[in-house]
Order: structure tokens, then sequence, then C-alpha cells
């Protein structure tokens, strides 16, 4: 196969692939991003069809007949799964959030070294109670 | 070029340019079902493009029958798929109700519900 035709073809292809995954990125709930891969195996099996033609291996063929079989498992098990999600819970979040999470998370951490580090004080003073230093 | 590679290469341009139309009409669809149309029926079609064009280009009869079978698994497993992710839509409230010009789904659900209802 002439190498203009496997350029033509895979460039068409990289543009697929990048909308689905901006889809997959975007897409408001796990069942879109579940279609969305689907579409993703598909359009890797026609790359992989058009590697197999370029170079003429044969051994390939193997492969697209197995992602032919297990490609369709995720979105199954994916819709078998989904629960009804809130409306706000399908996106990925900000800066900002992601800051103010990360300093609730922070605080958190240090109130819980505070307490087990006061807690080991008082255990040790009960276990030597005439205050006697280790 | 002979035209067996002719016919491989307007196979691989079509299958291609078919992948890339799913892809566009799954990012720009307004929701779940209509993503699923896109994503499903053009990129069947597109990946039986892609294989025959890569039958043709290779053309062993062994390779052939792989492609076949890739093919029958692309139909069995696509509509398995499809009404697994309509159903669960469905039943999560992902369709959008103004978007659809017949909704028998619903109506046979409300039918089913009056017919109980009294007895």
């Amino acid at each position: 196969m002439s190498p203009v035709v496997m350029w033509a073809g895979g460039a068409m292809l990289a543009v697929a692939a990048l909308l689905i995954v901006a889809r997959i990125e975007r897409g408001p709930s796990m069942l879109d991003r579940a279609i969305a891969l689907d579409a993703l195996v598909a359009s890797l099996m026609g790359g992989l069809a058009m590697w197999s033609a370029t170079t003429g291996r044969s051994d390939l063929v193997n492969v697209l007949v197995v992602l032919a079989l297990v490609g369709f498992i995720g979105s199954v098990t994916l819709a078998r799964f989904v629960a009804v999600e809130p409306e706000d819970e399908g996106r990925i979040l900000t800066p900002e959030e992601v800051r103010i999470h990360d300093a609730r998370l922070r605080e958190a951490l240090e109130r819980e070294r505070d307490r087990s580090a006061a807690g080991r004080d008082s255990a040790a003073q009960r276990a030597h109670p005439e205050g006697e230093q280790q | 070029m002979s035209v067996v590679e002719w016919v491989a290469s307007a196979c691989f341009l079509l299958g291609c340019a078919l992948t890339l139309v799913a892809a566009i009409g799954i990012l720009r669809f307004p929701d779940l079902l209509a993503r699923m149309h896109a994503g499903t029926k053009p990129q069947v079609l597109g990946l039986v493009l892609s294989m025959t064009g890569l039958g043709l280009s290779i053309g062993s009869s062994q390779v052939a029958w792989k492609l076949i079978l890739v093919i029958v698994f692309q139909f069995m497993t696509a509509p398995v798929s499809a009404h697994m992710v309509g159903r669960a839509g469905y039943r999560t409230g992902k369709v959008r109700e103004d978007l659809l010009e017949v909704d028998e789904l619903t109506e046979d659900l409300e039918r089913a519900k009056a017919d109980e209802t009294p007895g």
C-alpha cells in the first residue's frame, strides 16, 4: 500500500482518536465514556489494520480478533453496574476546588498527627506514673 | 499499483473517514442515545471497510477468514453493548426527553402501570 494512503488514513484516525479522548474527558456520565471507549478501541483496530497492510505483517490479524472479542466487555460491565450519579459528579475539578480539597485534607492529617502524639504522651504517663524519664 | 491495491486503498480511506465521522458525532451530539447512534453504526461500517481493505491487500485466504471472524464478532458484540448501555441510560435518566420524537418505552411502561393498578 502506498505511503500516501497510510499517512492520510493515519491522520484521520489520529484526529478521530483525539476527538474521542476529548469526549471521554468531558463526557457527563460514565455511559458516555463507555461508548467513547468502545469507539476508541474501534479506531485502534482501524490503525492496526492499516499498519498490518503497510508492513505486510499478517500476525497482527490475531490481535484484531482478540480486540473484536474483548472490546465490548468494558462497556457492558460499566452499563451493568452504573448507578444514578449526582449531576455534579461527572466532571474534573477546577484547580481552585482541588486546592480547597487539599487544604482540608492536610488539616485533617495535621489534627490526626497531633492527636496520636498526645495519645503517645498520655500512654507514657500511664505506664510510668512516677514521671521517670526514659 | 494494481487494481486490487487501488480498491484496498479506497476501502481503507473510506473506513478511516467513517471512523472520523463517528468520532465527530460522538463529540458533537447532544445526548447519550445520539452518541450511541454515532458510535455504533458508522463505526462498525468503517471497521468492516478497513477489514476488507486489509484482506484485499494481504490476499491470503487464512487471513481473510480471520478478518471475517473479526467482522462477525463485531456484529455480535456491538448490539449487546448498545442494548446494555441504552437500558442503563434509560433507567438512570440520561435520556433527554425533549430530543425524542417517539418514546415507545415510556408509553408502554405507563400503559402497563395503568393496567396493573385496578386489578
